[in-house]
Formats: structure tokens, C-alpha cells, sequence
């Protein structure tokens, strides 16, 4: 951007020397995908019969199936998040020690240990006892409690961002501390986090892919099936390219959704609460 | 009780080797995910478009495609493109792809947090473009990028589990090494997330003592 603080806008020299070095990069980069193409190329990627699957119906169900199991995990585990994250907010948020602490405590917890390993618990404890849990729900558990908790910190956030007159004034024409909470803070609150909290479910929806550890049949698993077959020359370039592609245009869609509900939030200002930052990469990881 | 230390004391070579992994890929991909997405922040801060162009396509594609899928596709596919890597060398390359997509985008919107003012300001009382830069421009945007770097990093820490998935021995793999001895999975686990308190803790702390420190009035 001209706006960049890094340098001036350039004079005639300084013009010429960048767009010589635009030229040059954009070789660069036209040569690297050659090369990637190239490589394709002659490892026979291009060879019809590793993408013939594809035209069969049965192999494009697999796919939808795929796809099907990873939305429903992500929803389901977005349902239970959700409220999870709601209540241990509220928790923090609390004057009472007695629920502030151990609300603090489980959402620290819960942040610090490894999503894979969250999962594991839900996989591999109730096969110790005999129970049995199907791994959709090993993964689901995983990823509520993981998001839940971090959820739960950006509806603390959210509720901290709306300033603090906002309450004062709520609290001086007589309203009690649950309507203050209920009428003044949380609509301005909700508006504010609403770009955060769609940038979180990208994070969940990414997150179901570790369901492929313990097998969950989701849309990387199907990916490791197609790619894997023989009779078609064991395809797990284009197998990956595709699963790829969906990946990539359903979390893309929802990040650009995230994107464009923040700049519409900074540019319509119906709340006092500045709208939280979404590159807080604490959370998007 | 005992049974629980016994799960520990029993395979502490396993836990060791385990954490030590946990810890190489850490530090490795720390290390080349740093150096990599600062050279991909530098473009897109640069006033080249084809390099922001080109640094903004990473940052897009890699943001939204999950970490196990660049690892599957590493440790799969990139082997029948004839470039053979090993399961190590795969989980650093993975991790380092990955996290230098993050790393690019603090160092972009860190940069972006300096007031233009500021170089203006630095640009009226003479100071030449490295005296700007090196003493008014980057010390500043440098306090608003380590908190969320750290963060980053403490995300990668936990993102080497993802490892266990593909063969490479690191401490989310000890479960499944487990399991093959018949030891109780619930004391495993347990044992794990102790380990990694005891590697995110000091992380944690660091960065909490950091962002106090560095926080800029504004």
C-alpha cells in the first residue's frame, strides 16, 4: 500500500528500479510453478487415468460423504461450543470468587493442552473402561472443549470491549446488574465479537481434519482412500488437490465472511464496542 | 496412586524421547517458520505488487487449508512427485509451511500498527530511509509483533501433535506406542498434558511478562 509507513512514494528512480524488481519476481514466480507443473508433468500427474475416478459417481458420493461427516462434526461441535463457552464466560465475567476461579482454571486448561491430545481422551479412555464412543464423538468432545474455551475468551473480550460508561450509565437510571448484562452489554457485545467468532469456526471446521487420526471417515480420510488405489496408480496428488480445493473454498468463503462482517463493523458503528481484532492469532491457529 | 507413577516410571525412556521429539520440532520449525514468514510479511509490506501479490495468495490458500492436510499431502503425495522425504523431515517442513502463513500476518498488521506520523515526524527532522527504518519504524512495530508471535509459537508447540498422525515418534504419538503395551490410557494422557504444562507454562508466562513490558501507550 502507498499508505505504508516503510517508505515514500518512490520518484522516477526509485519507480524504475521497483518495477524492475516486479518484473523479476513475477519471473520468479511464473518459473517456480512452472517447475511445480513440470514436476506434475513428469511424474505423469496429468495422466488421465489418475483423475478417471472422479467421473465415477461412486467415488464423487465418497467425496460427498466425506464432506457430509466433516460438516457434521464441525456443526455439532459447533452447537455444543457455543454454550460452552457462554457459560464459562459468564463465569469469568462472575463477582463471585467461588465461580470465577474454577471457571478461569478449566478455560486455561483447556487452551494449554494440545487439541490432538483433548481428542484422545474422548477416544481412548472409554475403550479403557468399555464403553464404546464412536469417534465422531471423540472428536466432537475434543474440539468443544478446545473451542469452547476459547470461545469463551472472546465473549470475555466482547463483553470487556463495550466501554465502561455504557454499564455506569445502565447502572445509574436504577437497572439491576442482569439487565445491565442482558439489555446494554451483550447486544453491543455480540455485534463486536460476530467477525471473531466466524473466524473461530474456521479454526473448528480446519480442526475436524484431525479426525483423520483416529479415523473418523471425514473429507481427509476419503482422501487417503481415493488416493490410495492401486488400479489407478496410486492418484494422492489429484486425490489431495481436490479435497484440497474444498477445504480451501468453504473455510475461504467463512474467513471472507469474517473479513467482511469486521469492515462493515468498523464502518457502520450502531455499538460503542470497537469490534475485536481478528488477527489476534491466538485464537486462529 | 502407584499404578498411575508406575505408567511414568515404567516408560520413562518413551516419554523422554517422546518430549525431546516434541521439542526438536519445535525449535526446528520455530526457527525456519520465523525466518520464512518474515521474508513472506516482508512482501506483502513491499512496494513490489507482484511480491504482496504473491504473499497474500500464501497467506489465503495456507490460512484456510488444515494443518493434517499439509501434513498428508507431504508424507502422501509429494513422494509419488519423486521428491522423497522423511517423516521428520516432512512434520518440520509441514509446521513451518503452516506456521509461516501466521507469522506473515503478524508481521504485516504489526508493521501496519506504526503511525504513519511517525515516520513522517522522523522523515521532517532529516533522519535518513535506515535511520527512519532501523530507529523510528521497527523498533516500534517489533513491541506490537512479539506477544502475537509468541502466541503463534505456543499454537505450534501444541501443533506438533499433529505429527503423531504421521510416524513421526513425539510426545502425541506416546498413546498409540501405549496402547501396544496394554497400559491404562486415562494415566498416559494425563502424564502428557502434565508434559506439556511443564513446556507451555514458561511460553505462557514469558509472553504475559512480555506484553507488559512492551506495551505502547497510545
Amino acid at each position: 500500500m502507498s499508505s505504508s509507513v516503510l517508505y515514500d512514494l518512490p520518484g522516477p528512480r526509485g519507480r524504475r528500479r521497483n518495477q524492475i524488481i516486479g518484473v523479476l519476481a513475477t519471473l520468479a514466480i511464473i518459473g517456480l510453478l512452472a517447475w511445480v507443473i513440470y514436476r506434475f508433468y513428469k511424474t505423469g500427474q496429468f495422466e488421465p487415468r489418475r483423475w478417471d475416478q472422479f467421473k465415477f459417481k461412486a467415488v464423487q458420493l465418497e467425496i460427498v460423504h466425506g464432506l457430509v461427516a466433516t460438516l457434521k462434526a464441525a456443526g455439532l461441535a459447533t452447537l455444543l461450543a457455543v454454550p460452552f463457552g457462554a457459560i464459562f464466560a459468564a463465569g469469568r465475567l462472575s463477582d463471585h470468587r467461588i465461580l470465577r476461579v474454577p471457571s478461569s482454571w478449566v478455560v486455561e486448561l483447556f487452551r494449554a493442552i494440545p487439541l490432538l491430545i483433548l481428542i484422545f481422551f474422548g477416544y481412548y479412555v472409554p475403550l479403557q473402561y468399555g464403553w464404546s464412543i464412536s469417534n465422531l464423538w471423540a472428536l466432537v468432545i475434543g474440539l468443544t472443549l478446545y473451542n469452547g474455551s476459547v470461545l469463551a475468551e472472546i465473549f470475555r473480550a466482547g463483553v470487556n470491549a463495550v466501554p465502561r460508561g455504557q454499564s455506569e450509565a445502565a447502572y445509574a437510571i436504577g437497572m439491576r446488574k442482569n439487565q445491565v448484562l442482558r439489555l446494554i452489554l451483550l447486544p453491543q457485545a455480540v455485534r463486536s465479537m460476530l467477525p471473531a467468532i466466524v473466524s473461530q469456526l474456521v479454526v473448528l471446521l480446519k480442526d475436524t481434519a484431525l479426525g483423520f487420526i483416529i479415523t473418523y471417515p471425514e473429507l481427509l480420510t476419503v482422501g487417503k482412500t481415493i488416493g490410495g488405489r492401486l488400479a489407478f496408480g496410486f492418484p494422492y496428488v489429484p486425490a489431495y488437490l481436490v479435497i484440497g480445493t474444498i477445504y480451501i473454498s468453504i473455510c475461504g468463503m467463512l474467513s471472507f465472511f469474517a473479513w467482511w462482517l469486521q469492515r462493515r463493523m468498523t464502518r457502520v458503528r450502531t455499538t460503542a464496542a470497537k469490534p475485536l481484532p481478528l488477527t489476534d492469532v491466538n485464537r486462529q491457529v | 496412586m502407584t499404578e498411575f507413577l508406575h505408567v511414568l516410571t515404567d516408560h520413562w525412556d518413551l516419554f523422554l524421547k517422546g518430549f525431546g521429539n516434541t521439542v526438536k520440532l519445535f525449535l526446528v520449525a520455530a526457527v525456519g517458520s520465523l525466518l520464512l514468514g518474515t521474508l513472506l510479511g516482508a512482501f506483502r509490506v513491499s512496494p513490489i505488487p507482484a511480491l504482496r501479490w504473491f504473499g497474500g495468495a500464501y497467506v489465503n490458500i495456507v490460512r484456510n487449508t488444515p494443518l493434517t492436510l499439509v501434513f498428508a499431502f507431504l508424507v502422501f503425495a509429494v513422494p509419488k512427485l519423486d521428491v522423497n522425504l522423511e517423516y521428520q523431515t516432512a512434520a518440520f517442513t509441514a509446521l513451518t509451511v503452516y506456521t509461516a502463513a501466521f507469522i506473515c500476518e503478524v508481521v504485516r498488521s504489526g508493521v501496519n500498527t506504526v503511525a504513519p506520523g511517525q515516520a513522517e515526524a522522523a522523515r521532517a527532522l532529516g533522519l535518513t530511509f535506515d535511520q527512519v527504518l532501523l530507529q523510528v519504524v521497527l523498533p516500534q512495530a517489533f513491541r506490537s509483533m512479539v506477544p502475537p508471535l509468541m502466541s503463534v509459537l505456543i499454537a505450534m508447540l501444541k501443533n506438533t501433535t499433529v505429527a503423531a498422525g504421521f510416524s513421526v515418534l513425539e510426545a502425541g504419538a506416546i498413546p498409540s506406542y501405549m496402547s501396544e503395551f496394554g497400559e491404562p490410557q486415562f494415566y498416559v494422557l494425563i502424564w502428557i498434558v502434565v508434559g506439556f504444562l511443564i513446556l507451555i507454562t514458561p511460553l505462557v508466562l514469558l509472553q504475559r511478562f512480555l506484553e507488559r513490558k512492551l506495551t505502547v501507550a497510545r
